[in-house]
């Protein structure tokens, strides 16, 4: 059974990259195994729970539901790139510490991604407009209240609300 | 003597520490955020072993089949596979799991692949180790099995008849345990009473609380000196090896568990031993570590569900001026394929024998019984949420019935404030509570009178909608005794519980805690570091909590894990226990240098001073180099006694409950919750929506009330999931039809309520800090949706099942007859 293979060219993070993919292999994958960036989760292999929800070219995607072949030539943000380790945590990742928004923290980067892309494209962001932003993404332990309060807090702060 | 040197100038310059704070009560920021915001959380599929391969499990797709020939051949000729495993070589290899079942259900053979047939859809046959996850994948599906179906059963009760296919033809039925739980005179009472309701049949559903992250461990089976490593997000692990110790012929040290970071489990990560099981005996097959991760979809086949429970021929005894007496039940809990945890739900529901309620006459007639279904984990609210459940239709169905306001007739019944500790008629001891209180309090918040006058609005006005008022008042029992077991198997030689924790100062001076716990979110590190640094007089910043299991740590009893509602009991006691020991060193070492009585000394900042003369001081650095480093300057007298390394057990003051009677002090706790929530229907679809809800909860005293509140609100969203979403439905031939999530609908952030919460302290007079263990929550929103369900559709309509969704309302409102089976009865004297 011969894989295909593709020579690939991203940017992660900012950085540069360029890699040789098999044609199967998906873009979770490509993050979690090649890149080593293991914040990236994997929840449902259906493309459901957003635990794998990354930003490509600005915009929020289910890792799990892409090939790493798609993100030839894209702009590639993971939860790392948004403040590395030993670096204090941005405006999003205090306010979810402020809130308690996690508790296994497994379904966290995802959350994270789909909310700052979210708070990103908006220019007003209501509460209803956040509950219904995060649709895409699953948490088990919180019951999203919390979550939802954080993101709430960090688009007033931001001069969204 | 000579005293660690201190410069002069430290001397001069050295003021004595401003006393820290206690940070017990505090909602301090967790200690676990900052790596899991980064993406440094380490779970399981993060880690990785040299040379490793990859597993994957051929599944049965039928859910009864002999197993005949297995082909692995095409398999093996794979380039890239090293190892299969069938279960013809697993009857060779290993014996069968222990059974907590005595006889006949102790017979039942359960292997960690299936052997001679398989019993349920998505039961493991055989597994394969290769190069890649893509590859094992590929060959698992080249492994050809001979299957002769089987005839299945799969209904709960019907399960139960003689004519009824065997799961285990060595039990001789499909009954796994049976037991019957009488206290008081139930028959009395119903001959007494001025009303017997009877209510034919309540059914709760099947569903699960699916971990976000699934299943997974690395595993090596060391030959060289055969010892078995297993990273794995298994949330009980020397449970797990209690049932693969004895199952692969090994000595329990020789299996080293490890763990760190878990994405949630629920109850639903303690029998993946099974599959641990499996992967080792590959690991030794093909002498090279082995990775497994499961899929979504193998998850909701292949590792385990909530219990399902029917409920038939209930019967309530009740006066005229709402008292209840009590009631009588025949319970049939459908656990599934194999008893992995089981029939131990036989006796867990006991603990919460008469709910919140004053209930004096009691009889539970409990069959634990087999289908041909995924096999049953104690998923949050295991066993005690179901009846509970059970308890709250009972209330709200009295009350419909009868024409009762159900609030009126839960205070009525409600356990008086003052009467605790209060002792249930099978022997249990409510710690504390106030349940009168707190459903005054939730009702306030939930502005209960303010939604009684909309109602009456809305259903004047003939707007096609209806409102619909509903309260579950439930208590999470926590600290379980295991000599419970003996209730359900006299002969198995458990009883009490603990745990361990290690309190260690290191060679600078460091304070860390090793506990025995395996938290997934619970924030074990940043409360323990509270209680700890309190203790300590530290800052909780100063304190490394190392979660997560490590065999090599030695901080564990048998009962070691995180399960069934006992944290803030247990682990907070051992962890309490060893601070105190390892202040006991300090305070030795302190007075003997210092030459002062332990009276004179002051703990603060991570120094003690003799109080009043503060020139006379040791760090805890200077300590632990006196100790670790210069221990020839150490004085004689106590130079044997302190190690500043302390292992304490902390063990709940349990006997051995009464098989006999079935009685006894069953749980050290009993958290509370009380809910009121307000849902509206569409009468022409049957569509509801959530207007409002409140939580009050009471676990005694708080150590960070912030994880306390999350922990309130992420059961209230499983509660809410399964009352209105959350349903795992098989066709007639024993088929999982939604075993993904495209169609397991998972509650995602719009359809959670923003819940209104409080917390009415209680503490408890039983645990080492007064709180009480609180995670499960007790199912609350379960009760309450169906309270408030019963409340908008009116007496002509009995809510008889757990699961509500849109078309069932629409049943309920439109085909009352068809929809609530056999209804409910009021025989009046």
């Amino acid at each position: 059974m011969p894989d295909s293979v593709h020579a690939i060219e991203l940017t992660v993070n900012g950085e540069p990259h360029e890699a040789v993919v098999p044609g199967r292999q998906l873009l979770v994958h490509f993050i979690r195994d090649t890149l080593g960036l293991r914040g990236t989760h994997i929840g449902c292999d259906s493309g459901n729970c957003g635990a794998c929800t990354v930003i490509v070219d600005g915009k929020a995607v289910k890792s799990c539901m892409q090939l790493a072949v798609q993100a030839d030539g894209r702009a590639l943000e993971t939860v790392e790139g948004l403040s590395g380790p030993g670096e204090e945590p941005n405006d999003l990742q205090a306010a979810f510490t402020r809130h308690h928004a996690l508790q296994c923290g497994y379904c966290t980067p995802g959350m994270l991604m789909s909310a700052t892309a979210l708070l990103e494209q908006a220019e007003e962001l209501s509460l209803d407009e956040i509950r219904r932003g995060l649709k895409g993404n699953i948490c088990r332990c919180t019951g999203y209240v919390n979550i939802v309060r954080a993101v709430e807090d960090v688009a007033a702060r931001r001069g969204l609300a | 003597m000579s005293v660690p040197t201190r410069t002069d100038e430290q001397i001069a310059t050295w003021s004595p520490p401003a006393p820290q704070a206690p940070s017990v009560g505090q909602s301090i920021p967790r200690k676990e955020d900052r790596r899991l915001l980064q993406g440094q959380g380490l779970f399981t599929d993060d880690l990785w072993m040299h040379r490793q391969g990859h597993v994957h499990f051929v599944r049965s797709p039928h859910a009864h089949a002999r197993i005949g020939a297995i082909d692995v051949s095409r398999a093996e000729a794979l380039p890239g596979v090293y190892a299969t495993l069938t279960g013809e070589e697993v009857r060779g290899l290993t014996d069968r799991f222990p059974q907590i079942a005595p006889e006949p259900g102790g017979s039942a053979k359960d292997y960690c692949l299936a052997v001679g047939k398989a019993r349920f859809a998505g039961e493991p046959v055989a597994v394969v180790l290769a190069e890649t996850r893509e590859l094992a994948r590929d060959a698992a599906a080249l492994v050809e099995v001979d299957y002769e179906p089987l005839p299945v059963t799969l209904d709960g009760v019907a399960t139960t008849q003689p004519d009824a296919p065997l799961v285990h033809s060595e039990i001789g039925s499909n009954i796994g345990w049976e037991g019957v739980y009488e206290f008081g005179d139930v028959d009395w009472a119903l001959e007494h009473a001025d009303h017997v309701v009877r209510i034919p049949h309540l059914h709760f559903h099947r569903f699960s609380s699916t971990p976000l992250e699934c299943n997974a461990a690395v595993v090596d089976w060391e030959q060289g000196t055969d010892t078995i490593q297993i990273l794995s997000n298994n949330q009980m692990p020397q449970f797990a090896a209690m049932f693969m110790a004895p199952a692969l012929g090994v000595r329990t040290d020789q299996l080293q568990f490890r763990s760190q970071d878990i994405g949630g489990a629920f109850g639903l990560k303690l029998t993946s031993y099974t599959n641990i099981t499996a992967i080792a005996l590959l690991s030794r097959k093909a002498n090279r570590p082995a990775k497994w991760t499961e899929y979504r979809s193998e998850h909701m086949v292949g590792s385990c569900h909530g219990n399902e429970r029917t409920f038939r021929g209930i019967e309530v005894p009740v006066m005229a001026d709402g008292q209840i007496l009590g009631f009588s039940a025949t319970a049939f809990d459908d656990v599934g394929a194999f008893m992995r945890y089981e029939p131990l739900g036989g006796v867990i529901f006991s603990q919460v024998l008469p709910g919140c309620y004053r209930f004096q006459h009691l009889r539970v007639d409990y069959r634990t019984v087999l289908t041909n279904k995924t096999p049953v984990g104690p998923n949050r609210g295991y066993s005690r949420l179901q009846h509970l459940w059970m308890v709250e239709r009972i209330v709200d169905i009295v009350a419909s019935q009868l024409g009762l306001d159900p609030v009126a007739v839960r205070r009525r019944n409600y356990i008086a404030a003052h009467e605790f500790p209060y002792e249930t008629p099978n022997g249990c001891l409510y710690d504390s509570g106030d349940y009168h209180a707190a459903l005054d309090r939730v009702l306030e918040l939930v502005d209960y009178d303010g939604w009684r006058e909309r109602q009456a609005e809305l259903r004047a006005s003939g707007s096609g909608r209806r409102i619909g008022i509903g309260i579950g008042s439930t208590l999470d029992s926590g600290t379980s005794n295991f000599g419970q077991a003996r209730l359900i198997n006299r002969e198995l030689q458990y009883s009490g519980n603990g745990e361990a924790a290690i309190c260690k100062l290191d060679l600078g001076g460091e304070i860390s805690v090793a506990l025995g716990t395996v938290p997934q979110g619970q924030g074990h590190e940043t409360t323990t570091a509270q209680v700890v640094a309190d203790t300590l007089g530290v800052s909780p910043n100063e304190v490394r909590v190392l979660a997560g299991a490590d065999s090599a740590r030695n901080a564990y009893v048998a009962f070691s894990g995180t399960y069934a509602s006992q944290f803030a009991v247990t682990g907070i006691g051992a962890a309490l226990g060893a601070a105190k020991a390892l202040r006991d060193d300090l305070y030795a070492i302190a007075t003997s240098v210092l030459e002062c009585a332990p009276e004179e000394l002051l703990l603060v900042g991570g120094t003690l001073s003799v109080e009043g003369d503060e020139d006379r001081a040791m760090t805890f650095a200077e300590i632990a180099n006196l100790v670790y480093a210069n221990n020839g300057a150490l004085p004689p007298e106590i130079a044997d006694a302190v190690t500043l390394n302390r292992r304490f057990v902390y063990r709940p003051p349990f006997g051995v409950p009464d098989w006999r009677t079935k009685s006894g002090h069953l749980t050290l706790t009993y958290a509370s919750q009380f809910h009121a929530c307000v849902v509206e229907i569409e009468e022409e679809t049957g569509a509801t929506k959530l207007l409002d809800y409140a939580i009050v909860d009471e676990c005694g005293t708080p150590i960070n009330p912030q994880i306390v509140e999350g922990q309130v609100h992420g059961a209230a969203a499983h509660g809410i999931a399964a009352a209105l979403q959350e349903t795992l439905e098989y066709d007639e031939h024993g088929q999982l039809l939604n075993g993904t999530f495209w169609d397991y609908h998972v509650v995602s952030c719009p359809d959670t309520p923003l819940f209104k919460t409080d917390n009415l302290p209680r503490p408890s007079p039983f645990t080492p800090t007064g709180s009480k263990g609180m995670g499960e929550g007790g199912g609350g929103p379960l009760h309450a949706v169906c309270s408030a369900l019963q409340d908008a559709l009116g007496p002509d309509v009995v809510v008889t099942e757990s699961h509500n969704p849109t078309e069932r309302v629409w049943q309920l409102l439109h085909e009352p007859d068809a929809a609530a089976r056999e209804g409910a009865e009021v025989r009046s004297r």
